[in-house]
């Protein structure tokens, strides 16, 4: 379905970022909606099974969207997104901290940034994850994991009955 | 306070030690002399680094010499690479309702 739609990561280890590139079959301005709208964020911004539940966002300069991830089990991962920059339409950039279920941020968190821009009827989007740290990452997908066996596991079960 | 690895490799003398170590195991003091660095400079960035696990110490005698922990280079490209996944999974998320979207609004 999108096997002609660019996507790179890149992770440059020693000035501690990340880098990812992805292209969209969309115009520009659906496509910033996708990422900077709190309905439309809820889904797609977690990888299946996981869920993203937004509690509130004000996407404003110096607003915040305050979410969590949510595994199958039910277990919650919150996040504080707050936003430092906004150029409607091409660009954003927000400071992104893990938090516990009421709002307290652990600090410290990490710079994104992100940029639109339109070709032919295609949005490629850039991303940069600025100082984003390893132990960060780890937490980040510690709640992955259990997610990713189960989808697996599924799919074997699948397998077992379509053979 | 643990060391992050991210924060130990951001370092060039740090990188530039374990290039050396990779290739063969080193005292504190022959890194020292190789650097052109003082015993403390060096002390410093040896427990950076032993504190992230990324080299460990091997006594030999009544000498320390650090080693590459090539095992947890491999873990972090590990991590990275479902960070990677992570994201692969969400855009194909986003690919499907971009596409519903559009036929809703046609």
């Amino acid at each position: 379905m999108n096997n002609d739609l660019l996507f790179d990561f890149n992770v440059d280890k020693s000035a501690k970022t990340v880098y990812i590139t992805r292209e969209f079959n969309a115009g520009q301005s659906l496509v910033w909606e996708a990422f900077t709208k709190a309905e439309l964020l809820d889904q797609w911004g977690a990888p299946a099974p996981m869920r993203a539940k937004t509690r509130y966002m004000n996407f404003e300069v110096g607003g915040r969207r305050f979410y969590a991830m949510i595994n199958p089990e039910g277990q919650e991962r919150w996040s504080v997104q707050e936003y430092t920059s906004i150029t409607p339409k091409t660009n954003f950039k927000m400071y992104n901290t893990f938090a516990d279920e009421n709002e307290n941020r652990e600090m410290p968190g990490s710079e994104w940034e992100y940029n639109f821009s339109e070709q032919n009827g295609k949005t490629r989007v850039d991303i940069t994850i600025f100082n984003e740290s390893f132990e960060r990452l780890e937490k980040l997908l510690e709640g992955f994991k259990i997610g990713f066996t189960m989808t697996l596991e599924n799919l074997e079960e699948l397998l077992a009955t379509l053979s | 306070m643990k060391q992050d690895i991210f924060h130990a490799i951001s370092d060039p003398t740090r990188r530039a030690i374990l290039t050396l170590i990779a290739i063969q195991a080193l005292t504190p003091n022959a890194m020292a002399e190789k650097f052109d660095m003082s015993r403390q400079a060096v002390s410093k960035h040896i427990k950076v680094l032993h504190q992230c696990e990324l080299i460990k110490p091997v006594q030999s005698g009544r000498e320390i010499y650090y080693h590459f922990n090539a095992i947890k280079m491999k873990e972090f490209d590990h991590w990275l690479a479902q960070f990677r996944q992570n994201w692969e999974t969400q855009f194909n998320q986003l690919d499907q309702l971009l596409s519903t979207i559009k036929e809703q609004q046609s």
